[in-house]
């Protein structure tokens, strides 16, 4: 048993390196990284933080960030909620062709989908807003949402449905009131999922945005290529992305595994 | 068991006017553009199935192509015996199972373009940690803006590192499933390590493998930011996988028609695999 715990502790470290790098990056001063190699940083600094929580363009690029990703969350969750319960509740027409059509979107490249969502939003007026970046993430978002949700209903046994219109409850309030507790793991695994993948992806959010709405990452590539690649911000802000991960991930820990699985587990 | 409602349609409609609204639009417009030909000031002509034609036979999406394939099959040769051994060395309980999921998760919360960035810091030679060690200690010259080889490890353990967790956290949910009555009846039976994990451990996680296969396939068939952050392709063209030829010809070129039929094309590509593994995924359900 001791023997065998050797393997996971490797695999951590080996998980562990990059972002202790990133991490230690963060806290050098622009010299010492162009000066030579230094396994920790010999002189501490704060001043990569202070410039990125100084200047608008730097800090609205995380604040822009949150906000596509909370409106798509809400969204993606809201939408899939009343699908996941048709899916897990009831046989109709056309319900296996279109569980996996909404798989289909999970499996498009983003790259297909860059160009014609440019003109799309651009169309209709909405290039460059917080609105058009969690709309386009609904893409990929939705379905997953969907998956999960409908994952976790499947355990609910349909005798509380029954019964509860057997006491006389509508269908909505059965839905609020006694249905949404039972599935509260599923809604909460469901939105870390969809605030997860509208955090990480970077293409869509990109191409999408010019000034108003640019996200996070789309600061940090500008950066890397114009103020002659200050690595030391650039990992400082990079730090700064994994924070907001590594919060949520400790409330659906026990969860990960089935999100992933898109309630298949 | 689920009962006949044809009603349930009603629920399903938001969901279907989102997704269609963002899948079919764009999705038209492409097929738009694959038969056609355009010289500007919006006008089309029409180009029949001109544009597949080209691309298939070109050179370089045949190369794209093979790349990518390479790509994703070393990907899922490591990663998925990886993912299994790293899996079965867990510990099925106590204080530590709780950290270590999320410390194993950490790498997949991460901006894409943070991991290329990050990896970009981390090998660069004379400052990065593992550029460093490999020029300065070992002495192995290394250095993926030169050299291609240098360029592939480096995009395929970046891609190791991002995803291989997905992998163990699915084998691991599968394990934890198994009671621990079967492994005392193995245990008097004397099964061997190997039988154990063949009658056992491997049937437990037959299901979520069958996903983490998928997800992995679809995810590094369509892999963009991580590689183009990275290596944006180069040196040369070695590390150009699809979507980043995808988004040259697209973006940068802006030549619409052959992007079109390429998107078409690697689509196309995506689904068929995929549509696969989802059939053997779904067998299992039904089982």
């Amino acid at each position: 048993m001791k023997k065998r715990s050797i393997i996971p502790i490797l695999y951590i470290a080996f998980l562990m390196l990059p972002i202790y790098w990133l991490v230690a990056m963060s806290f050098k001063t622009t010299n010492e990284i162009l000066s030579g190699f230094s396994l920790f940083p010999q002189t501490f600094t704060l001043e990569n933080y202070i410039t990125i929580f100084t200047d608008p363009t730097w800090y609205w690029g995380y604040i822009n960030s949150i906000i596509y990703v909370t409106i798509n969350t809400v969204l993606s969750v809201c939408v899939a909620l009343p699908a996941a319960y048709a899916f897990s509740r009831y046989r109709f027409l056309g319900d296996k062709q279109l569980f996996f059509w909404l798989l289909t979107n999970r499996m498009a490249p983003a790259a297909v989908f860059a160009l014609p969502f440019f003109q799309l939003y651009s169309s209709i007026h909405l290039f460059d807003t917080y609105l058009a970046v969690a709309l386009a993430h609904t893409l990929f978002n939705v379905p997953l949402a969907v998956w999960i949700l409908e994952g976790f209903m499947r355990g609910i046994p349909k005798e509380l449905d029954e019964t509860a219109y057997v006491d006389g409850y509508s269908f909505p309030r059965f839905f609020v009131t006694i249905f949404l507790p039972n599935i509260k793991a599923g809604v909460g695994v469901a939105a870390f999922f969809c605030f997860m993948f509208s955090w990480v992806e970077m293409l869509l959010a990109k191409t999408l945005t010019a000034v108003e709405a640019k996200p996070i990452a789309a600061v940090m590539t500008r950066t890397a290529s114009s103020a002659g690649y200050e690595l030391g911000l650039l990992a400082a802000a990079g730090t700064l992305t994994i924070i907001p991960g590594a919060i949520v991930i400790w409330f659906v820990r026990n969860y990960i595994a089935r999100g992933f699985a898109m309630g298949r587990v | 068991m689920r009962t006949e409602n044809q009603k349930a349609w009603f629920f399903v409609l938001p969901v279907l006017a989102l997704v269609a609204f963002n899948a079919l639009v764009p999705m038209m417009t492409v097929v738009n553009y694959s038969v056609q030909e355009t010289f500007g000031n919006n006008q089309f002509f029409w180009e029949g199935l001109g544009w597949f034609e080209q691309i298939l036979r070109s050179d370089r999406f045949q190369a794209a192509l093979g790349r990518q394939f390479l790509f994703t099959f070393l990907i899922l040769l490591i990663e998925v015996p990886l993912g299994i051994i790293v899996a079965l060395s867990m510990p099925r309980k106590g204080l530590w199972v709780p950290v270590c999921l999320v410390l194993m998760a950490l790498p997949m919360l991460i901006p894409w373009n943070v991991v290329g960035s990050m990896w970009n810091i981390f090998t660069l030679p004379k400052i990065g940690l593992m550029g460093y060690f490999l020029n300065d200690v070992l002495g192995i010259n290394y250095d993926m803006t030169q050299q291609p080889l240098s360029a592939w490890i480096t995009i395929v353990v970046m891609d190791v590192w991002h995803w291989t967790s997905l992998v163990v956290l699915l084998c691991y949910a599968g394990l934890v499933s198994i009671p621990d009555a079967y492994y005392q009846a193995a245990k008097i039976d004397g099964a061997s390590p190997w039988s154990v994990f063949r009658y056992i451990q491997l049937p437990k996680m037959k299901t979520v493998l069958t996903i983490a296969v998928l997800l992995r396939f679809m995810d590094s068939f369509n892999i963009y930011t991580e590689p183009f952050v990275l290596t944006g392709g180069g040196p040369g063209n070695s590390t150009t996988l699809l979507s980043i030829d995808l988004v040259k010809i697209a973006l940068g070129q802006f030549d619409l028609g052959p992007a079109a039929a390429m998107s078409l094309i690697y689509f196309a590509i995506t689904l068929l695999v995929s549509w696969v593994f989802y059939t053997l995924m779904t067998k299992d359900d039904a089982q």
